[in-house]
């Protein structure tokens, strides 16, 4: 049986990340799976936080994972918070009508 | 006491311009003419001390410039000459405030139009009352500023707006003539100041000065400068043409600034330079025939206007053209005294005829009044003594001073002197033609204007009427009281050093007194000659100058038409400057400099920016990508190419 080390967590991890960024940018339709995408990219931070912890044995990165969780929970509920109100505004989420900015 | 004669209607000017709308109109007319009066009573003990006293004043305020060699002061020289010009312009400008208050009692400025009055009075004062050239010049273009200011009043008025702009651009050409001359004495006297140049001329004879590839007499270039300045502002042939488009400013601006005083100043400036145009007979002799040709140019065409102030008007620049040939065969006194007597009646004719326009509903044109003697005869009354003290009846003003002006002209052995002694009869007998055939026009005959404006007339008011009587007083006695100290036997002690004559003893006016019977006599004839033919002509045969119009209808066009001389310069000068301006607006400005300048770089940038404008997109995913990508470059080139990361 295989032994399970660091380098299958950070491939793991570095597989989580892409699929996020691809998400972001591929996405056409909601804002909320843009929301996902950016936890997912988060989360796979914290793989590698975890990882690197306990190959060397060292708490603070776990720590640190407890502290990224909880932003990231706070900046969920406040990204999904102004999405609420920019629905309430706008009349829809879908990525493609919100270009704003657009010059 | 001078500085309050000269700042007093500027203080005046200031409050009512600035604080009018607070003090109210009657509280500006009280304050302006308040300081008027004072300033006229102070001029008049000014001249009695000076004139009679037989001293020169010299105040200095303040220094104004000193700068290496170039030093000069505000300050005051007060001579006779001063003195006297104080008191035409101090008087005249009083009794024309006092009269603003009835003539301008329906407009809605009232505050507005004192400021400006007194503004110019002020200007005027500091013209006079200069001991350096700059100081003058200073007064010289407040008086212009002044001018512009009152012909435009009724700015609504398109007509009165061009000619504001026109006595304004005229004008800068003599003033540009006149610094001109101030540059040249600066630069070979290494002084502005009048006792110092006036002082160092006489060492200047003969030398020459280098322009272009000519070498000009210095003394002569300089007073032909000088006398270029004077030229636009007492509008002499080829700078007049402002003069009688000056009119459409207000009646008691026409009397003040276009009659008395401002028009003058030329006058004052040629006498008061006289020890520098002494030592050029050229100059003085160009003095004399453009004086001389401008008196009968003038005259001329004021037979045949229509416009009862232009008729004044005419008259204005042809009696401004006897004071300049009497300054160029070095009769100064009898210019200035000429210029003095000629204050009181020029403004009594244009208040008078103020008071006929105001009586006929601002109607100007004369061949819509007629017998109006009857309906106003106090301004008749007064009409009637200023033309007759204009015609030079005996003993009235206009008798002493213009008399004197063509027995010295026939005595002097200047070499244009013969020119303007003939000029100056056939003028007077002009004179007396026209100003009568204003008066029958005006007030004798049947009445030609519209039953609406006939039922309206009335005599004017008293604050109208009360200037009219003091100046009428001027235009009686003003020629008889003061003919001794002016031109006669008191000449010298009056005069004193104010006026300057190379050679003392051979004193023109000395002469004057010694010519023949029939020179004496002449001006006197012509002023009856001229009486009959009107009278003829406008009385007794009413139909006989339309006739002779039709006759010599060249010759009547040429008159009417002002000898076609705004056409002439229509055609020489306004014209083609028009036409370069709309070159340089349309080729040089739009297509070259606009082109290029601002509107091309606004055009680049906006076309460079409508293409960068496509990068931005609007879409989160794209500005994230766009950061992604960036990233990556840069971890790239971190890595890969500095090779930093590892060690």
């Amino acid at each position: 049986m295989m032994e399970i080390g660091l380098a299958h967590y950070l491939t793991v991890a570095a597989i989580l990340f892409s699929i996020g960024i691809f998400g972001i940018f591929m996405n056409r339709k909601n804002v909320i799976v843009i929301l996902m995408s950016v936890e997912l990219i988060l989360l796979s931070v914290n793989i590698n936080f975890v990882a690197f912890s306990s190959y060397l044995n060292d708490m603070g990165g776990q720590i640190f994972t407890m502290f990224i969780l909880t932003v990231a929970a706070g900046e969920a509920a406040i990204g999904l918070a102004i999405l609420v109100i920019y629905y309430r505004n706008r009349g829809s989420i879908a990525v493609e009508d919100i270009h704003l900015m657009k010059g | 006491m001078y500085q309050i004669i000269v700042f007093a209607p500027f203080l005046a000017a200031i409050i009512a311009g600035l604080f009018g709308r607070q003090l109210g109109d009657r509280g500006a007319q009280i304050i302006t003419c308040g300081a008027l009066v004072i300033s006229a009573i102070l001029s008049w003990v000014a001249l009695f001390q000076i004139g009679f006293g037989g001293t020169v004043e010299h105040v200095t305020i303040m220094t104004w410039v000193s700068s290496g060699d170039l030093n000069f002061n505000w300050g005051f020289k007060i001579d006779t000459l001063t003195a006297v010009m104080l008191v035409v312009v101090n008087t005249v400008s009083c009794l024309v405030h006092i009269y603003s208050i009835g003539y301008m009692s329906h407009d809605p400025h009232k505050a507005r139009f004192m400021a400006y009055l007194s503004l110019f009075t002020f200007a005027m004062l500091m013209l006079v009352t200069a001991d350096n050239f700059v100081q003058m010049f200073f007064g010289w273009e407040g008086v212009g500023l002044a001018s512009y200011l009152l012909i435009g009043f009724w700015y609504k008025k398109p007509s009165a707006c061009a000619a504001a702009i026109k006595a304004f651009l005229v004008n800068r050409v003599g003033d540009f003539g006149f610094a001109l001359g101030i540059f040249a004495i600066y630069m070979v006297t290494g002084s502005v100041e009048f006792d110092v140049v006036f002082a160092k001329i006489p060492e200047l004879q003969g030398q020459t000065i280098h322009f272009l590839w000519m070498d000009l007499d210095l003394i002569t270039t300089i007073c032909i400068l000088l006398f270029i300045g004077a030229m636009g502002k007492s509008a002499q042939l080829g700078l007049h043409t402002w003069l009688p488009d000056a009119m459409e400013g207000p009646t008691p601006v026409s009397a003040l600034i276009h009659a008395a005083t401002m028009v003058t100043a030329g006058v004052f400036m040629v006498a008061r330079t006289s020890p520098i145009f002494e030592y050029s007979p050229d100059a003085l002799a160009f003095v004399t025939f453009i004086g001389a040709s401008t008196a009968i140019f003038a005259a001329t065409i004021g037979t045949t206007q229509n416009d009862i102030k232009r008729v004044i008007a005419y008259s204005t620049c042809s009696q401004l053209g006897y004071m300049f040939f009497a300054l160029g065969i070095s009769a100064y006194g009898a210019a200035i005294f000429h210029l003095f007597t000629h204050a009181f009646f020029k403004a009594l004719l244009f208040l008078g005829s103020g008071s006929v326009i105001h009586a006929m509903s601002n109607e100007q044109d004369m061949r819509k009044m007629g017998g109006l003697r009857k309906k106003i005869p106090w301004t008749f009354a007064m009409m009637v003594i200023g033309t007759l003290a204009l015609t030079g009846f005996p003993f009235l003003a206009g008798y002493y001073s213009k008399d004197m002006i063509i027995e010295a002209a026939f005595a002097s052995d200047s070499s244009m002197a013969g020119y303007a002694f003939f000029m100056g009869v056939f003028a007077a007998l002009l004179t007396s033609f026209y100003s009568w055939r204003l008066i029958f026009m005006t007030f004798f005959g049947e009445s030609r204007s519209p039953k609406s404006v006939q039922d309206h007339v009335h005599e004017s008011g008293n604050w109208m009427m009360a200037p009219l009587y003091v100046l009428a007083l001027g235009a009686l006695l003003a020629g008889f009281i003061f003919k001794d100290y002016f031109i006669g036997q008191n000449y010298e002690d009056f005069w004193g050093s104010a006026l300057f004559l190379k050679d003392a003893a051979n004193n023109v006016m000395e002469a004057a007194h010694y010519v023949p019977g029939w020179v004496i006599a002449s001006p006197f004839i012509v002023m009856v000659l001229g009486f009959l033919i009107a009278v003829y002509a406008y009385i007794i045969r009413p139909d006989m100058p339309a006739r002779f119009a039709g006759t010599f209808r060249y010759l009547y066009a040429l008159s009417y038409n002002k000898w076609y001389i705004d056409e002439i310069y229509d055609y020489l000068l306004v014209n083609p400057a028009k036409k370069l301006g709309v070159f340089l607006w349309k080729k040089g400005d739009e297509n070259i400099i606009d082109r290029f300048g601002p509107d091309g770089a606004a055009a680049s940038v906006m076309s460079l920016a409508r293409k960068f404008r496509g990068l931005q997109s609007g879409y989160i995913y794209h500005y994230a990508f766009a950061m992604l990508m960036g990233i990556a470059a840069f971890v790239t080139w971190f890595v890969f190419i500095s090779g930093g990361g590892a060690s």
